[in-house]
C-alpha cells in the first residue's frame, strides 16, 4: 500500500495542538511507518513554495489547527484544501474559533488601540501601528491583513471531519489516525471522539439532580471530591460538552470549560450551556433568580469559551 | 536591491518571515524578521473573570502553557492579596520543573538541535527530528521520548491535563500529590537528572569536540553584546518560578534588580509598522534602534541571558556545568548566541535536580494546598521565567475580580529586537557578493534565531498565524533572487 | 425611508397565543410588525431560538407565556423566567440592546395587554434601528 501523505498546519493557533500531536509519543513512529509527513512547519523544513508546487489533491489528509484571523491564514487554508483529499479541522480553534475567538467581542480597531497604543508598557509617541504594507529604504515589506473577526475553518473552506479538544487529547488524535490508517473513515462531517454523549458520561463524580441556590467562582470554595461540580454550584460545562476526553478537568477538581465542543445535535454551544445552567437554579422567584444570576459575571466568556465565532451570532456588535 | 525571503521560518512555534535585501554589489543592505500574526489577548481578556486567566492566557502559547498558567496564577495571588500555602507553591514549582525538563528537551533535540546534530549543511530532509534519531541512535532517541513522556505525565498528574493544565488558582492549586504519586515523581526525577547529564555529554561529543562547530559558535556572525535579563532568587541564583528580575550590562555588571510590581519602571515596548510584534527595551536607556552595546536599550532573555544575569545555579551538578561553560567560553558574560543551546542544557540539568529536590521535600504531599482569598481584588503583577524568557502578566480588575485591563509582555517578545539584529548580522557575515546563496547558507541565517527558541505563539499573542519562517532574498531591483520558504 | 422593525413573537399556545388571537378578533389596534411563532409553552423556548431569530434578520424577539401559576405544564414559564434574564445578560455583552429581547406574561383574556406590549416594543425598536447582525465570522 502506498504511504499516506499527511500535512499538518497551524493558523491562528497557540501551538498546543502540535504539542498534543507530539504527545502521541512512540505511536508517532508507528505513524511514520504508514505515512509520510509532507508539511509540518513546527518540525520539518518544508516551505510554502514546496506546498504550492504540489499537485492538486496530492495530500491525502490535512490536519489543520487554529482559527482564521488574517488574510494569510485564509489563503493557506484555501491552498491546503485544494491540495488535500481529506481536510480535518483539528482542535477547538479550527472547530469553533477557540479561546482566541473571544476576540470577536471586539474588533480590529479596539484590539490595535489596546495592543499598540494603550498598554502601559508601550511607548509609542508616533502612534505607529502595524500596516499590511510598509515602505522601508530597501523596498516594501508586507504582513498579512488582520481581520475584524476570527473565523472557524468551516466558515472558510469545506471541512470533512472534526477532531475536537483544546488540544485534542492523545486518545482522540489516535482514534482519528487509526481510522485514517485503516481507511475506515466515518461519514463526512463526523466529529471524531470516543463518546458522542456528554463529558458527564465519562466523569466519575456523582450526579443527583440537585439544584442550586448559589453559583460559586472557582476560587471561592473547595469542592467535595466525589460530587458533581455543577451541583456544588460551579459552572461545569460537562453536561453540554461532547465527551471523549475522559473528563480530566473535573478529576483535577476544576470545572469542564467545554473544549470538546457541543454534544451531538447542538448548533450553539453557548446557548445550550446557558440553558443548562439556568435549569439548575433553584428558585421561582424573579428577584432571587436575578440575585443568583448576578454571580455569573462573564456569560459570554463562560458559555462560549471556545466557540464564539461558531455561535449563531458569531461576534459582538461594536457600535 | 536584491531581496531574500525565508517564509515560513521552520521549526519555531509560531509564524515568522525573514526578508533580506541586497544592494547593487550583492551585499546585505538590511534584513527584517517579521511576525505576521497577532491575536490580541491584551484586549479580549477584558471582561473575563480573573480566575479564568490562567486557563485563558495559556492559549497564547501551547508550547509553554505552563509558564502562562503560573504567571497568571501568581498574578492572581497578588491581585487577590492571598498567600498560597507553602506546599502549593512547592507543587507549582515542581510542576514547573517538570515542564522545563520536557521543554528544554524538546527544544534541544527537536527544534534547535538538528542544526548541530546534523550540521547546517545536511540535506533539508534530514535536518529534523527523524534525522537526529538516525544519527544519535535509537537508544538516545528513546531516552528523549521517554523523558518527555514521563515529565508530561507529571504535568498531567498535577495540572490535570498534559497540555493546557487547569490546576492554578489564586491562593493555591486545585490538586495535590499523594505518597504513591510522589514516589513516581522521585523516580522520574532521578532518571531526568541522568538524562540531562547524558545530554550535556552528547553536546560535548558532537559540538565541543568538533572544531568547526566551536568556531561557528564563537564567530562574530553569531555574537551580540547586549544587556541580559533573568529572574534570580535572594542569592542571585537562577530561578524559574519566583524572585526578582535582574538585569546585567554587556560587561556583566548588575544594571538593575527589581520586584515584579516595579516592572513598568524598567521595561517598555517599541512599535514598528512592518511587524505585529513589539520590541521591548530597557526604559532607563531608551530605544536606540536595532543596536547592541551599552548605549542601546536592547536586552536579551532566555537560557543564556538567565545564566549571564545570575551568579550561578542553585543545584550542585548544574553549578558545575555552569562553571564549565563559562570557563570554556572565556568567562562571563557570554555573548555568543549559539551558546544558548549549551546554556539550555545547563538549565535542563538544574530543572531535573530541582525536581528531584522537591519530590523529596517532606511537605510536598501536604493536603493543605489552598487558601481561600477574602480580600477585595484590585491589581496584580506576576513574573516567571518561561523557557524562552522573562514573562510578565499584569491585570487590573473591578472589586468583583472582573478584568478591566490586562498587559502582557511575553517571553519571546523580549528577544524580538535581538532576533532581528542576530538575523541581520548573520546575513551580513554569510551572504557575500559572488558567493552562491545555498540552502545551507540560508539555514545558517535561520540558525541565528533558532537558539532564541522563538516561540511565536508567544510573540503573536497579539497577532500571528503560525508557519515556519521563510527567508526571501531580493536584489537591488526588488526581484526575488532566492527564497527558502 | 422609514424603518419597519421585524419582530419575532414566540407565543405559548395556551394563554398568550389566545391573547393575541383575542386582540385580533376584537380589532385592537396593534402594530403589524410581529411574526408569530406558536410553541406549546414558554418553557420550550430555548435560548438558541432567540439567537436564531436574531441571526435570521429579526430586529427584536418577544417571548410570551402564561402568568406565573397558570402554565399548563406547571413550571414551564418559571423555566423561561430563569433562562431569559441570563440570556439577556449574555446578549448585553454581545452588544444587543436590552429592549430587543423581551419576556412577558399574557393571558388568554389580555388582548389589550398583548396589543400594548407589541406597540410599545415596536416603537422602542423603531428608535433603536435595525439590528444589523454582522456576525458569523464576517471579514473586514
Ligand atoms: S485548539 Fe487549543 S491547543 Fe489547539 S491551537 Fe487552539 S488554543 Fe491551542
Ligand atoms: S457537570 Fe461536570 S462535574 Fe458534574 S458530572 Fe458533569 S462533568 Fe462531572
Ligand atoms: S473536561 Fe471539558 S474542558 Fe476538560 S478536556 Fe474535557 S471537554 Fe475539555
Ligand atoms: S403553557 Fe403557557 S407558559 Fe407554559
Amino acid at each position: 500500500m502506498a504511504k499516506l501523505k499527511v500535512a499538518l498546519y497551524w493558523a491562528a493557533s497557540c501551538g498546543g495542538c502540535e504539542i498534543g500531536q507530539l504527545q502521541i509519543g512512540e505511536k508517532i513512529l508507528k505513524l511514520v511507518e504508514v505515512a509520510d509527513i509532507v508539511f509540518w512547519p513546527v518540525a520539518i523544513d518544508v516551505k510554502y513554495k514546496d506546498v504550492e508546487a504540489m499537485p492538486s489533491k496530492s495530500i491525502d489528509v490535512c490536519l489543520f489547527n487554529g482559527g482564521i484571523r488574517n488574510s494569510e491564514q485564509e489563503h493557506i487554508a484555501k491552498m491546503l484544501r485544494e491540495k488535500s483529499k481529506v481536510m480535518i479541522a483539528y482542535g477547538a480553534c479550527a472547530y469553533g474559533g477557540g479561546i482566541p475567538g473571544l476576540a470577536n467581542l471586539f474588533n480590529k480597531q479596539t484590539i490595535f488601540d489596546r495592543v499598540y497604543l494603550e498598554t502601559p508598557s508601550t511607548l509609542n509617541n508616533d502612534h505607529t501601528v502595524p500596516q499590511p504594507k510598509t515602505k522601508v529604504p530597501e523596498g516594501e515589506l508586507n504582513i498579512p491583513e488582520f481581520y475584524d473577526s476570527v473565523k472557524t475553518l468551516r466558515q472558510t473552506i469545506d471541512v470533512d471531519y472534526v477532531i475536537p479538544g483544546c488540544p485534542p487529547e492523545e486518545r482522540t488524535t489516535w482514534l482519528a489516525l487509526e481510522a485514517l490508517i485503516s481507511g475506515k473513515l466515518p461519514p463526512k462531517g463526523t466529529v471524531i471522539t470516543h463518546n458522542a454523549k456528554a463529558v458527564c458520561d465519562d466523569c466519575s463524580r456523582k450526579r443527583d439532580v440537585k439544584k442550586v441556590k448559589k453559583f460559586y467562582r472557582t476560587f471561592e470554595m473547595i469542592p467535595e471530591p466525589e460530587i458533581c461540580l455543577l451541583e456544588q454550584g460551579l459552572l461545569c460545562a460537562g453536561i453540554t460538552t461532547r465527551g471523549g476526553c475522559g473528563a480530566p478537568c473535573p478529576q483535577a477538581n476544576m470545572p469542564c470549560t467545554g473544549c470538546y465542543g457541543p454534544v451531538a445535535g447542538v448548533i450553539d454551544q453557548g446557548a445550550h450551556f446557558l440553558s443548562a445552567v439556568a435549569s439548575v437554579i433553584d428558585s421561582n422567584n424573579p428577584e432571587e433568580v436575578r440575585k443568583i444570576i448576578d454571580d455569573i459575571r462573564d456569560p459570554v466568556g463562560t458559555f462560549y469559551r471556545y466557540s464564539l465565532p461558531d455561535s449563531l451570532l458569531g461576534r459582538a456588535r461594536i457600535k | 536591491m536584491k531581496r531574500i525571503t525565508i517564509d515560513p521560518v521552520t521549526r519555531l512555534e509560531g509564524h515568522g518571515k525573514i526578508e533580506i535585501f541586497l544592494n547593487d554589489k550583492g551585499e546585505v543592505a538590511n534584513s527584517y524578521f517579521q511576525i505576521p500574526e497577532l491575536r490580541g489577548f491584551e484586549k479580549f481578556t477584558e471582561g473575563r473573570l480573573a480566575e479564568d486567566m490562567p486557563q485563558i492566557t495559556q492559549r497564547i502559547c501551547g508550547v509553554c502553557p505552563e509558564a502562562h498558567h503560573l504567571a497568571a496564577t501568581k498574578t492572581l495571588d497578588d491581585l487577590f492579596h492571598v498567600d498560597a500555602p507553602s506546599a502549593a507553591k512547592k507543587l507549582r514549582e515542581l510542576f514547573y520543573s517538570s515542564f522545563y525538563v520536557t521543554d528544554h528537551t524538546t527544544h534541544f533535540y527537536i527544534l534547535g538541535g538538528p542544526d548541530f546534530v546534523m550540521g547546517p549543511d545536511a540535506p533539508v530532509a534530514e535536518r529534523n527530528i527523524l534525522g537526529v534519531i538516525a544519527k544519535v541512535g535509537m537508544e538516545l532517541a528513546g531516552a528523549v521520548l521517554k523523558t518527555r513522556k514521563q515529565n508530561h505525565h507529571i504535568i498531567q498528574m498535577l495540572g490535570g491535563r498534559a497540555v493546557h493544565p487547569v490546576f492554578g488558582l489564586p491562593g493555591g492549586v486545585s490538586k495535590g500529590l499523594n505518597e504513591e504519586e510522589r514516589k513516581e515523581v522521585e523516580q522520574i526525577a532521578r532518571e531526568s537528572v541522568a538524562f540531562a547529564q547524558l545530554s550535556l555529554k552528547v553536546f560535548d561529543d558532537i559540538v565541543l569536540k568538533n572544531k568547526a562547530y566551536v568556531d561557528m559558535v564563537v564567530s562574530d556572525a553569531f555574537t551580540h553584546r547586549t544587556y541580559y535579563m533573568g529572574l534570580v532568587d535572594e542569592k542571585n541564583k537562577v530561578n524559574f518560578y519566583d524572585g526578582k528580575v535582574r538585569v546585567v550590562d554587556p560587561e556583566g555588571k548588575e544594571f538593575v534588580k527589581f520586584a515584579p510590581r516595579e516592572y513598568l519602571n524598567h521595561v517598555a515596548e517599541h512599535v514598528e509598522p512592518w511587524t505585529y510584534i513589539k520590541m521591548p527595551f530597557l526604559k532607563g536607556i531608551g530605544w536606540k534602534g536595532f543596536a547592541d552595546g551599552k548605549d542601546s536599550g536592547v536586552f536579551r532573555v532566555a537560557p543564556l541571558a538567565r545564566l549571564n544575569a545570575a551568579d550561578g545555579m542553585a543545584t550542585p551538578l548544574a553549578q558545575e556545568a555552569y562553571e564549565k561553560m563559562y570557563a570554556t567560553l572565556g568567562g562571563k558574560p557570554v555573548h555568543h548566541t549559539l551558546a544558548m543551546h549549551w546554556a539550555r542544557l545547563v538549565e535542563l540539568l538544574y530543572a531535573a535536580e530541582r525536581l528531584l529536590e522537591l519530590s523529596r521535600d517532606p511537605e510536598i504531599t501536604s493536603p493543605t494546598i489552598r487558601t481561600i482569598p477574602t480580600a477585595t481584588p484590585d491589581e496584580g503583577v506576576g513574573i516567571v521565567e518561561a523557557p524562552r524568557g522573562t514573562l510578565f502578566h499584569h491585570y487590573i480588575t473591578d472589586e468583583k475580580g472582573v478584568i478591566k485591563k490586562a498587559n502582557l509582555i511575553v517571553a519571546t517578545v523580549n528577544n524580538a529586537a535581538a532576533i532581528n539584529m542576530s538575523v541581520k548580522k548573520a546575513a551580513m557575515n554569510l551572504i557575500k557578493p559572488g558567493k552562491e546563496i545555498t540552502e545551507g547558507l540560508l539555514n545558517r541565517v535561520e540558525m541565528a534565531w533558532r537558539p532564541y527558541d522563538p516561540c511565536f505563539g508567544c510573540a503573536t499573542h497579539a497577532l500571528s498565524g503560525r508557519s515556519p519562517a521563510p527567508v526571501y532574498v531580493y536584489d537591488s531591483q526588488g526581484k526575488l533572487v532566492k527564497s527558502l520558504g | 425611508m422609514s424603518f419597519e422593525p421585524k419582530i419575532v413573537g414566540i407565543l405559548c399556545n395556551w394563554c398568550s397565543y389566545a391573547g393575541a388571537d383575542l386582540a385580533g378578533i376584537s380589532r385592537k389596534k396593534f402594530a403589524p410588525n410581529v411574526r408569530v411563532v406558536r410553541v406549546m409553552c414558554s418553557g420550550r423556548v430555548e435560548p438558541a431560538f432567540v439567537l436564531k431569530a436574531l441571526q435570521s434578520g429579526a430586529d427584536g424577539v418577544l417571548v410570551l407565556g402564561c402568568h406565573p401559576g397558570d402554565c399548563h405544564y406547571a413550571e414551564g414559564n418559571y423555566k423561561a423566567a430563569r433562562r431569559m434574564p441570563l440570556l439577556k445578560k449574555m446578549l448585553a455583552q454581545m452588544g444587543v440592546e436590552d429592549e430587543r429581547v423581551r419576556l412577558e406574561w399574557v393571558s388568554a383574556s389580555e388582548g389589550d395587554r398583548f396589543a400594548s406590549i407589541v406597540n410599545e416594543m415596536t416603537e422602542k425598536i423603531r428608535q433603536l434601528g435595525p439590528f444589523n447582525h454582522n456576525g458569523g465570522g464576517a471579514n473586514g
